[in-house]
């Protein structure tokens, strides 16, 4: 069945996108990216260290997937959209995922400020994903702003807490015009696929795999999760009812 | 008192003359992959580090990607 997921006019096959942070060490990371089947996975952005040039992440990645990169740490809109240019420039991509951080303790989203540098950004022909609240009204005003996606948080960065306010989700998908990726919070493959019920187009997580005992195992879950939970979305599930009823056929019971 | 410059938020000396010298000095050519340069907040494309000059105040952000979610 072809059920690829468009944003901005790239087409995905896989609705998994992978960080590439916090593995036990480098193999491990490309296992796991191998494993989770994902096509596009997060960089962040930070200043060379001036003590000595080592293999670079760009080359270690190659052709394994597409590459999106952050604005992780950014406070302002200023730095972001500074961080943003530096990456095109880096790595000659002019997708970004938005961070713009409002609590450093709570990595949680300055609504102000990430709709100024989302503004910015695209006007600068850059293809904007935000990282954002699951907050309906920021993410329809990310999306009239030109945001390609929208990536409302399920629960704080590196929590894996799971999707917290699942109505919320649900009703982002629902109402909005571009795709809705859970980005943040996932802790395990159920919460993966629970995001896919909900509706949305993708999943992006880190930590669930990165920190999992079994990385490369766990990737693999999410792939399979993901795909589960798509297919269920796609199935339509039963309505749900108060009280049970009987599969088996009630006519013919033994005793009457 | 000589010429400083602020190389990654860090001050330093001021002794060569243009970006592409200090990115030299450092082992990084133009054009490698993965590098990029801010010079005082605004992105200098690699093309422009061999033709733009360093003075004194200057603030230079040198930058590749990371692993990073």
């Amino acid at each position: 069945m072809n059920d690829t997921l468009t944003i901005a006019g790239r087409e995905f096959r896989s609705r998994l996108f992978l960080g590439t942070a916090g593995y036990p060490n480098q193999q491990v990371m490309l296992d796991a990216l191998e494993a989770s089947g994902s096509e596009l996975v997060t960089l962040a952005i930070r200043r060379i260290s001036l003590d000595g040039y080592s293999e670079s992440l760009v080359d270690v990645i190659g052709d394994r997937a597409g590459l999106l990169p952050n604005t992780a740490g950014c406070l302002t809109a200023k730095e972001a959209v500074l961080t943003a240019q530096l990456a095109r420039e880096a790595l000659g991509v002019d997708w970004i995922k938005l961070e713009v951080i409002g609590d450093r303790e709570l990595l949680y989203p300055d609504v102000e400020e990430l709709l100024r540098a989302t503004e910015e950004l695209v006007a600068d022909g850059f293809t904007v994903l935000p990282y954002c609240n699951d907050d309906p009204v920021t993410c329809r005003k990310l999306a009239d702003l030109g945001a390609a996606a929208v990536m409302p948080l399920g629960a704080f960065i590196g929590s894996g807490l799971g999707i917290r306010n699942p109505h919320a989700i649900e009703t982002i998908c629902a109402r909005s015009p571009v795709p809705v990726v859970l980005d943040a919070g996932i802790g395990t493959a159920s919460d993966a696929a629970l995001a896919m019920e909900l509706g949305c187009a993708a999943v992006l997580l880190n930590t669930a795999v990165s920190k999992a005992r079994d990385p490369v195992r766990m990737a693999a879950a999410m792939r399979d999760a993901v795909a589960a939970g798509r297919a269920a979305r796609l199935a339509g599930r039963m309505p749900k009812r108060a009280f049970a009823e009987a599969s088996s056929p009630q006519l013919g019971l033994i005793g009457t | 008192m000589s010429a400083r410059i602020r190389v990654n938020g860090r001050e330093e000396e001021l002794n060569v003359p243009t970006v592409a010298a200090l990115l030299a000095e450092r082992g990084i050519a133009a054009g490698t992959r993965g590098v990029a340069v801010a010079l005082n907040g605004a992105v200098l494309p690699f093309r422009r580090w061999d033709e733009t000059p360093l003075s004194a105040g200057d603030a230079l952000e040198i930058i590749r990607p990371v692993q990073g979610g």
